[in-house]
């Protein structure tokens, strides 16, 4: 079919026909711009542009055409077939837009359906309560002390100047194990760290010590046998009571806000002396028309520890020379700081396990 | 201690004007705290006057009870003069006498409006009232009846009940015990309030001297018992009434009125802080003797318990035997009755300690107790004795016998060196020498300073305050008389800290890693009871069977110290479920106690450093006490929804929960089949960090599951942490890639159902060499295909060289070298 066609007159080989080129491309031409979509474009090219297309097949008639009439016919048809293949294109990128532009208005999800498929894990807001403590003091240069929760009682009670008969110990009432002639208590406070401290470690000495301390107080809304302190120990040279209000007005101001500070009243603590009870200033309601508050209940202060200047009877128990050294100490409880920084009322909560509630905290406060 | 406002300022002035909230706040400031301010009558508002029986006519109901139809002269409060018809249910009162009585209009505690009502045939107009009607305690038995000469009928009756009185109760520190007395409380406003003047000491008195004329004492224990003084008065009459003013402050102190002679030693020990003793005397025989009890010797006491003694407790005795637990409690056989007309009355000062010890032993806690544990001043017993008669003699009629007892003399205060600039040392404030030395004297210091220009004070502490006995005590008085509101507020500049250690950064890390991993924490109480162990079917042997027992624990299914975590997690992962959660998964992280025979924690002396043996003894004694983790999870791991089906959690999501901890520790963690309570036998692992065993995972046994209440499949993991920290990798390498292609090989592999994947794995890695890059089982097949007891083990491997291209079959000879010795090791056959 292809090859030289001697046979044939120019002037009747029909296809090559300047108005039937002409014809073929606006048929083309029209089929190309009437392309609906993509695949109809598709086809449209195998129509008009393949190789079974009008203007193929009159190409190939060029060679039937005497030499000097195919130039002419070639320039013809080549440039019907360019233009036609440039529509192609243009329309190929008109329809992509457009298929693409349908197919993201097809694939529109419902964006508010829920998307929680894994259990969220959290912290426990006293973890998190006792971390944010730690860290408050590390900033100042603090180390955090730890010790163990069943305790030596010459720890947790005599070195701290009570000794065997002192009325204080009564006033915390201590789980004591079997068999008692071991001495062994489940510490009642955090304050034996303050010993093991000084028993480890050479002045200057700048900790703090969060952790478990328990008493045998029925469990109730107020009360837990088993709680969380912090207590902090200074002892350096020349430490006085103005050191500890200025730590103590510090640690107020970072755990409840700026201009939060603290009151110092008399107190009684074996381990220190003078001793004080701590207040800090309420953070809610700032001391301004108190009586309606609820975090003070009225009082302007909330009771947050105990402090001291350290007693030197517990200076030389733990091998501190008390006419070099001197050293502030002092206790606040973690669950009750968490408790009224977090407006709760009963503490049992802290204790039961319930996800809800440690849920609610997340993994920072 | 409670202290009626009123009896605070009898003995001391304060300026004109001084409010409670001012002078309370004073007092909190300077170590007196306030607790609370109460005043009884604060509910009652309205008429309520002193009225007077004028007539009282008795008329049986058909209910049984008889009522008493009154009328009553309440003067002019009703606005009429007339007399008020009243009807009282009450019986123990007659025509003539004085009754309180609240009228119409009038509001009682608890919102008891009081109208004028129709009752039993009578119009009632108000209420003839009773002490519990009033608030005034639990008295419910009759009507109150005032004294004769208690007031006119018409008069406000509230101050004569004391209703109007403010109470104000302080919290006393345990190291002023002098402030359990209204002399101690009066003393601090004198020293605490500006203004304040004119104390009148109640134990300052111009006492009889001793004489031998009076009952016969022997102290054969002057250490217990430095001070004894007996007085003896006749003639007392027992029906005699405690005046009102003595009983509404006893019981505003927190006291029971029980009978004059009685309510007089309270009185006088609330007034003095000295605890006094009432004998009925004609039930004494001979002479007192004062000493240490014997063994077997009983004692039955006030409260009816009867005691068995032991020797070092102090007893008072007579020619019959004990008579009482001394400065404890007394006992029944001279017990004051109410046909005492006869009454010995002891002031005697105990040894502090020797209280504390009895008081403890016996289990007796009592207001006397409560003072001469703590200390009282050991020179007032003659004037508190004094004082006693003086009130007996008055209010009881009787007649003070001329004899006078005293046995001993106080004990000396010691004399303690003060650095005159100690007070400004420790408070860090401005406090001169002359300031401390007014201070100290305020509060009734003897100061006497030194004439060597040393500046240093010689101290004589006064007699009520025992607790002063190191300098450094009295730097606390000269600091909290200055005001603690007055120390500055000044930074201390530590030197430059470390931060956290690294345990400590890992504990957070591996708390962060389990929240991350969806776990809750929680904290729970380490008690546990051998049920809980039952429950987690532990075996008799089991090593956590050896638990530390308290000896006082607050329940006894909880009396020891934990061996392991999981009973309580497993505890708290019921009660979520208990709350109609179903996914849950919690973790808690604590220590547990793990008992170990290290001999007695030795009480060692405070008067100077333990040496390091003796320090390390003392640790060496304690339990061990490792940190653990548990972590238990069950329902959904993943939850079902409009993206498909949730799953499950399975025994090897346990597993996986330690490895992301072991991970963030840079630690790999081998798991290899094992079989220990609480865990199914047949999927519980053991959980290892190279040669060291770091704990278990793995589904719970069903039997644990029912036993906690918590579904089937629950699964749970327990680790040391302590140990993980310990073999956590502190620097870990970095790691460098190949950019060379990777070439990707599969091999599914048969072997016998019972041989671990890991032990396959292993010697896949081993037979592939160095080409290997990793290693994935992607496929795990079980079924007719591979055959009965067979399991199918599809991997993909993926090989690569560090500096060059793989050559053509070097990845297919590696593979092939892998399968070749996981035949060998494992008897791995390749399926085709």
């Amino acid at each position: 079919m292809s090859g030289p066609n001697t046979d044939y007159d120019p002037v009747e080989v029909t296809p090559l026909k300047a108005d039937e080129v002409e014809a073929m491309r606006e048929a083309a031409l029209a089929a190309i711009a009437a392309a609906p979509d993509l695949e109809a474009l598709k086809q449209v090219r195998l129509d008009h542009a393949g190789d079974r297309s009008p203007l193929a097949l009159a190409n190939r008639e060029i060679g039937a055409l005497p030499p000097q009439a195919r130039k002419e016919a070639g320039q013809r048809v080549g440039q019907a077939r360019g233009a036609i293949n440039q529509a192609i294109a243009a329309r190929q990128t008109v329809l992509e837009a457009e298929h693409e532009e349908r197919m993201l208005v097809e694939e529109t999800v419902d964006v508010s359906l829920p998307t929680l498929r894994r259990r969220r894990g959290s912290r426990h807001p006293i973890t998190l309560q006792s971390e944010l403590i730690a860290d408050l003091f590390v900033a100042m240069g603090y180390e955090i002390a730890e010790g163990p929760v069943v305790e030596a009682e010459w720890l947790n009670f005599d070195a701290l100047n009570l000794g065997p008969d002192h009325p204080a110990r009564t006033m915390q009432d201590t789980f004591w194990t079997e068999p008692a002639d071991d001495h062994v208590v489940l510490r009642t406070q955090t304050s034996p760290v303050q010993a093991r401290t000084m028993l480890t470690r050479k002045p200057p000495i700048y900790v703090v010590c969060p952790g478990r301390v328990f008493r045998t107080d029925e469990y109730d809304a107020t009360h837990s046998p088993m709680f969380h302190q912090v207590e902090g120990l200074v002892v350096d040279e020349g430490i006085t009571m103005a050191h500890l209000k200025g730590t103590l007005d510090h640690f107020a101001s970072q755990l409840f806000g700026d201009d939060i500070f603290t009151r110092f009243r008399p107190s009684y603590f074996p381990f220190t002396e003078p001793s004080a009870e701590v207040d800090v200033r309420c953070f809610v309601c700032r001391g301004v028309d108190s009586a309606s508050c609820r975090t003070c209940r009225g009082e302007g202060w909330i009771e947050w520890g105990g402090c001291g200047v350290v007693n030197p009877r517990v200076l030389v128990a733990c091998g501190v020379d008390p006419e070099v050294y001197s050293g502030f100490a002092f206790g606040m409880g973690i669950d009750r700081s968490f408790m009224f920084r977090h407006d709760l009322e009963d503490l049992r909560p802290l204790f039961e396990g319930d996800v809800r509630f440690s849920s609610a905290f997340g993994t920072e406060i | 201690m409670k202290a009626p406002k009123s009896w605070i300022l009898e003995h001391v002035d304060v300026p004109e004007g001084t409010t409670t909230d001012e002078l309370t706040a004073r007092l909190t400031l300077t170590g007196l705290k306030l607790e609370a301010i109460a005043s009884p009558g604060k509910d009652i508002t309205g008429p309520l006057v002193v009225g007077r029986v004028l007539t009282m006519d008795p008329e049986p109901q058909k209910n049984g009870k008889t009522i008493n139809w009154c009328t009553v002269d309440v003067g002019d409060a009703n606005g009429t003069g007339e007399p008020q018809g009243i009807v009282c249910g009450a019986h123990n009162f007659k025509p003539g006498d004085l009754v309180v009585t609240v009228l119409p209009g009038g509001v009682l505690p608890g919102g008891f409006e009081i109208s004028a009502r129709k009752t039993y045939g009578h119009v009632s107009a108000g209420m003839i009232c009773s002490a519990r009607e009033l608030g005034l305690g639990e008295d419910h038995d009759g009507i109150i009846v005032l004294s004769e000469d208690a007031g006119t009928p018409g008069e406000d009756v509230r101050p004569l009940l004391g209703l109007d009185e403010e109470v104000i109760e302080f919290e006393i520190n345990p190291d002023r015990a002098y402030a359990l007395s209204l002399r101690g409380i009066a003393r601090e406003v004198l020293v605490s309030v500006d203004g304040a003047s004119n104390f009148r000491d109640p134990a300052l008195r111009n006492t009889p001297a001793a004489n031998d004329q009076g009952h016969p004492v022997v102290v054969e224990d002057a250490e217990g018992c430095p001070v004894f003084v007996a007085r003896k008065v006749t003639g007392f009459d027992p029906a005699a009434p405690t005046p009102d003013v003595i009983s509404q402050r006893i019981i505003a102190a927190g006291m029971r009125p029980i009978s004059l002679a009685v309510d007089i030693t309270n009185y006088v020990m609330l007034e003095t802080g000295r605890p006094i003793h009432g004998y009925d005397a004609d039930k004494l025989r001979g002479a007192i003797v004062v000493r240490r009890a014997r063994a077997g010797e009983r004692l039955t006491t006030l409260d009816g318990t009867d005691r068995a003694l032991d020797p070092a407790d102090l007893v008072v005795t007579d020619d019959s035997g004990i008579i009482g637990l001394g400065g404890v409690m007394g006992g029944e056989t001279t017990e004051i009755s109410d046909s005492t007309t006869s009454v010995l009355v002891e002031a005697a000062h105990w040894d502090a300690v020797s209280m504390f010890r009895t008081g403890k032993r016996h289990k007796i806690s009592s207001e006397a107790g409560k003072r001469n544990e703590r200390g009282v001043d050991p020179t007032i017993c003659e004037a508190a004795a004094d004082r006693v008669v003086e009130l007996l003699v008055e209010h009881g009629g009787a007649t003070a016998e001329p004899g006078v007892t005293v046995v001993g003399t106080p004990p000396q205060m010691p004399v303690v060196q003060v650095a005159g600039d100690l007070a400004e040392r420790v408070s860090g404030m401005p406090i001169t020498k002359e300031r401390s030395v007014e201070c100290l004297r305020a509060i009734g210091c003897e100061v006497v300073p030194a004439e060597d220009g040393s500046g240093t004070l010689s101290v004589t502490p006064p007699p009520w305050r025992p607790d002063l006995t190191d300098a450094q005590d009295f730097s606390e008085e000269v600091i909290r008389l200055v005001g603690y509101d007055k120390v500055p507020s000044v930074l201390p500049t530590p030197p430059s800290g470390r931060g956290l250690t690294r345990p400590q950064q890992l504990r957070r890390r591996i708390g962060r890693t389990l929240a991350g991993e969806g776990y809750v924490e929680v904290v729970s109480f380490p008690f546990v009871g051998t049920t809980d162990l039952d429950a987690l079917g532990l075996p008799e042997d089991d090593p956590r069977r050896r638990m530390l027992r308290l000896s006082n624990p607050l329940s006894s299914e909880a009396g020891y110290m934990t061996t392991t975590l999981l009973p309580g997690v497993l505890r708290s992962a019921a009660k979520n479920v208990g709350h109609g959660n179903t996914d849950v998964a919690i973790f808690e992280t604590a220590t547990v106690t793990l008992p170990r025979d290290g001999g007695p924690a030795a009480i060692l002396p405070v008067d100077r450093r333990p040496t390091d043996a003796e320090f390390a003894a003392l640790d060496a004694a304690l339990p061990a006490q490792p940190l653990h983790l548990a972590l238990v999870a069950l329902g959904d791991e993943v939850s079902g929804g409009w993206w498909g089906e949730g799953r499950p959690v399975s025994w090897a999501d346990a597993i996986e929960a330690v490895r992301s901890v072991a991970e963030a520790l840079g630690l790999e963690v081998t798991a290899t089949s094992a079989d220990l309570a609480p865990w199914h036998p047949g999927r519980c692992a053991e959980l290892s960090v190279g040669d060291h065993v770091v704990g278990h995972a793995g589904e719970v046994h069903p039997k644990v599951c029912e036993a906690f209440g918590l579904p089937k499949r629950t699964v749970a993991a327990e680790v040391d942490l302590d140990l993980l920290i310990e073999l956590a990798v502190h620097l870990r390498p970095a790691p460098t890639f190949s950019s060379y292609p990777v070439a990707k090989e599969d091999v599914a592999l048969v072997v016998d159902a019972s041989v671990p994947a890991a032990d396959v794995e292993a010697a896949l890695r081993e037979g592939a060499g160095e080409l290997l890059e990793s290693i994935r089982l992607f496929d795990l097949y079980t079924g007719e295909q591979v055959g009965e007891g067979r399991k199918s083990l599809a991997y993909a491997l993926r090989f690569r060289a560090p500096d060059r291209t793989l050559k053509e079959g070097e990845a297919a000879a590696a593979r092939d070298a892998a399968v070749a010795l996981a035949a060998e090791r494992t008897g791995a056959v390749q399926r085709t």
